[in-house]
């Protein structure tokens, strides 16, 4: 047990340590102080105002990450995440601004279609795999093109307040007010708030933790994604898990978009955020797909995004070498869980073989 | 003195936790044929891969007609004259034989394969020592037994004159091992130089000139087939008295678990499968189904389990129509199952021993509570039981499944199979790949199980496994029932022949 943690603990800050060495290669080779670049980041990263802005970034990305990881529980690689939250927060945007309700029924109406719209997207790509052999990387990168270049771009034009312009303003109605979520407290004289969907983000991740690891479907996923020939001699129907996954990892992408769109945007328009569901691709290998290593590999991300910033704003460097250190940790990351893992399993064959010597000496 | 044609000396080999080999000595004479002797796991492959390049020894002496050598890859064993045909050959089935012999050897000119070149040679290597292969054929439509030849045949084309076998025979029947042993012969007479591992026992006797006999990583004796007896022989293996599958006293019931009616399944090209195939067994029976791999007994078990459809027939599962149960309806039911290939099938390598304690039992008590969450810690004191009961060597249940040996692997699977509440298990080859103890160990279990009222569907390449453990045996043919035979009657060598097909039965005796 003790051998497993120190493994995994491992891995992530070998990826960052080599991160922030590759990164001070770069930024010495454009003539930028490394630990200049660095302590400027650190400063600004540790301000309050940053450290809100940083969490409210957290919170869509571990929420992808967490639609991720389902997936990659039982092998499947839902890269689709991106097309299901946008396509989600665009139908959302438009139910949550059709109607009126009292608040939780109101909130309730918006996150659940925006888990169906996320899950029915999703599952597509389950079918395709299930009944056509299609693999669901392939589908899923299709539909994120259709969801966003086309769906999207189609309802927004449809759905837009002033009738179909071209203009970059263009966007839905306001969501009604009982749809919204409260900032938590502000900082800096009410210009950063923390989005109350935080919680909303720690139940998404406690369900998916005791889902996975505690209950028989869980088994079932993690079981197929281990050996689907040895999940299928147990029971396991395997075309109905993998429609499971899809579909749940779906639902959860779902709500991706929505701490933006209910907390500070309170419409879908033309500027919604997008890429995020990459980002959780990222943010699940880094947090080796559990709940803790999501949420830190999440912190770490959107702080990263956010710090960089000051990059630019001092004119120390461009922002993209965060761009470059974000790809360098990911790479370092894959890597070193490789290597952690095979020294694991290596230190585990010992200790048993070890402890099968004694018993039969 | 004749000359050696392999000496090796102090060979030893480590691998993280276990040494393979340990000081192993072997002197092995030009021409002759030599067996290498040992249970599963006692490092005879090891040793062979060392000697023929694949992996490095970490200390020791070889030596190849007297001189020193120094092996870093198979290409270079291959340039002295070492070639191997493995356990399992390493073919490419859309090529054709002849395409596969002299692949990665290919003679060309000018960078174009010489097609007819290589036809030429080959024939005439082939005709030579009287190994029958049709060199256009492709390798997917041959036999176990022709592959085998086109395998001894690439190493007798790239020059080989010291030839190791990996255990040829496993995966042969009487009359192919019979054939194979006429071109063994046939290569010693022209002076090459044979070392094959094997473990049955009466085999090497027949075929050797000389044996030598591995345990736990270390040479025990190198003796003269002459001077020995198979009991002798296998004494040494061990190191102590013999397991046996022995038959005992029946123990079966008149209560029917198991009732098949002209069940018939269908292949993915839309072929029968398993034909029209009826049997019944009881309560405290074993029926062992005997059968050359790809006759159809592997699918029979799945489709009563579940995995496979079943196209015709009906089967009664203690009175229930379980003809279309899915897997987890028959599991829940009370079927257990010891698949195969245990690996693919019956293992969650990278997971902890209670999770794949928990393989086929996760709908189940006492790993499920309140209908749908995972009580680790029951799963966990249910593995310890098992773990305990059956001898599964192990520091703890929290271990990963690839931590285990491959024998301790299959008794994990085997106890977690029994100690669930059923009453058919459906074994298929459930000592295949184990060594002698842990083999004794799954029988004795059966045998205990039996008596207690389990009844068991015995799938086996292993004849004697199925003679020695059956109640009553059926041979399978081209995915029918040929024979009805009684095991304390038939000998193995009849047991062959009705699983070729050579004879057939007209009624069930």
């Amino acid at each position: 047990m003790i051998t497993r943690i120190k493994y995994t603990l491992a891995a992530p800050a070998i990826a960052l340590l080599a991160a922030v060495i590759f990164s001070s290669v770069v930024l010495l080779a454009t003539g930028v102080s490394p630990i200049e670049a660095f302590s400027n980041m650190a400063e600004y990263g540790s301000r309050g105002v940053t450290l809100v802005a940083v969490l409210n970034r957290s919170i869509p990305f571990f929420i992808s990450g967490i639609a991720v990881a389902i997936g990659f529980k039982m092998n499947l690689f839902n890269i689709g995440v991106e097309g299901q939250y946008i396509l989600a927060a665009i139908v959302a945007a438009k139910v949550g601004s059709s109607v009126d309700l009292p608040a939780p029924l109101q909130i309730t109406l918006i996150l659940v279609t925006a888990m169906t719209v996320g899950a029915l997207w999703s599952g597509l790509a389950g079918v395709m795999k299930t009944s056509r052999g299609v693999h669901e990387v392939i589908s899923t990168i299709m539909l994120n093109a259709i969801a966003v270049a086309g769906v999207t771009a189609f309802l927004l034009r449809r759905w837009s307040v002033d009738g179909g312009s071209q203009s970059l303003e263009t966007k839905l109605p306001e969501i009604s007010e009982s749809g919204w979520f409260p900032v938590l407290f502000t900082v800096d004289n009410g210009r950063v708030g923390l989005s109350s969907f935080i919680f909303v983000a720690i139940v998404v991740g406690v369900v998916f933790h005791f889902f996975v690891e505690r209950t028989r479907w869980g088994y079932d996923l993690r079981a197929t994604g281990i050996s689907a020939t040895s999940a299928e001699s147990s029971g396991v129907n395997p075309k109905r898990t993998v429609i499971l996954a899809m579909v749940l990892s779906g639902a959860i992408a779902g709500l991706v978009g929505m701490s933006e769109l209910l907390t500070f945007e309170h419409n879908y328009n033309l500027r919604f955020v997008q890429g995020i569901g990459f980002t959780g691709i990222a943010v699940a290998l880094l947090g080796r797909n559990n709940l803790a290593g999501i949420a830190v590999s999440a912190f770490v991300f959107a702080w990263l995004d956010v710090a960089s910033g000051v990059l630019e704003v001092r004119g120390d460097a461009p922002r993209a070498v965060v761009g470059l250190m974000t790809g360098v940790v990911i790479l370092a990351a894959v890597i070193a869980y490789a290597v952690m893992e095979r020294k694991r399993a290596e230190e585990e064959l010992r200790t048993a073989s070890e402890a099968i010597e004694e018993v039969s000496t | 003195m004749s000359t050696l044609a392999v000496e090796l000396e102090g060979i030893t080999k480590r691998f993280p936790g276990v040494i393979a080999n340990d000081k192993v000595g072997l002197r092995v004479e030009d021409g002759e044929i030599h067996a290498i002797c040992g249970e599963n796991g006692a490092g005879k492959s090891t040793l062979m891969k060392i000697l023929y390049g694949m992996q490095p020894a970490d200390e020791g002496v070889m030596k190849v007609r007297g001189e020193e050598i120094v092996l870093r890859s198979p290409t270079e064993a291959i340039a002295l004259g070492i070639g191997m045909v493995h356990q399992h050959f390493m073919l490419a089935d859309n090529l054709t034989v002849l395409e596969n012999i002299i692949l990665g050897a290919e003679p060309a000119r000018s960078g174009v394969i010489d097609f007819k070149k290589a036809h030429e040679d080959i024939t005439r290597l082939a005709s030579d020592y009287g190994l029958n292969v049709e060199l256009d054929d492709l390798v997917e439509t041959l036999e176990v037994g022709e592959r085998q030849r086109v395998e001894i045949i690439k190493v007798l084309y790239r020059g080989a004159k010291i030839l190791i076998l990996d255990e040829p025979t496993a995966v042969l029947v009487p009359h192919e091992v019979e054939a194979l042993f006429q071109n063994m012969r046939e290569l010693k007479a022209q002076g090459h130089t044979i070392m094959f591992i094997d473990h049955k026992l009466s085999e090497v006797l027949e075929i050797s000139d000389s044996i030598t006999v591995i345990r736990r990583g270390k040479t025990v004796a190198t003796v003269k087939p002459e001077d020995v007896t198979a009991r002798d022989l296998a004494e040494l293996m061990v190191g102590s008295e013999l397991p046996d599958p022995g038959t005992q006293l029946a123990t079966v019931t008149d209560k029917v678990v198991l009732d098949l009616t002209g069940v018939t399944t269908v292949g993915p090209d839309g072929r029968d499968i398993v034909k029209n195939v009826s049997f019944s067994i009881h309560a405290g029976e074993i029926v062992g189904v005997a059968g050359v791999e790809g006759n159809g007994q592997g699918e029979l078990v799945e489709a009563v389990l579940g995995i496979n459809p079943i196209e015709k027939g009906k089967v009664l599962f203690n009175g229930e129509d379980a003809t279309d149960w899915k897997v987890r309806r028959s599991r829940e039911a009370g079927m257990g199952y010891i698949p195969e290939d245990r690996q693919r099938r019956g293992l969650l390598l990278s997971a902890p021993l209670w999770e794949n304690d928990m393989l086929g039992h996760q709908t189940l008590a006492p790993f499920i509570e309140r209908g749908f969450w995972i009580d680790p810690d029951a799963a966990r004191r249910h593995t310890e039981e098992v773990i305990d009961k059956f001898d599964v060597r192990t520091p703890n249940a929290l271990v990963s499944a690839h931590a285990l040996s491959g024998g301790n692997q299959q008794k994990l699977i085997v106890g977690s199979q029994m100690s669930g509440d059923i009453s058919l298990l459906l074994a298929a080859h459930p000592t295949a790949g184990i060594d002698v103890g842990a083999q004794a160990a799954v029988w004795e279990d059966l045998r205990t199980a039996r008596a207690a009222g389990l009844a068991v569907m015995l799938i086996s390449a292993d004849l004697d496994e199925l003679i020695g453990l059956s109640d009553r045996l059926l041979v399978m043919f081209h995915g029918e029932i040929v024979a009805e035979l009684d095991p304390a009657k038939v000998t193995p060598r009849e047991l062959g022949s009705y699983m070729t097909g050579a004879s057939a039965q007209g009624d069930h005796s």
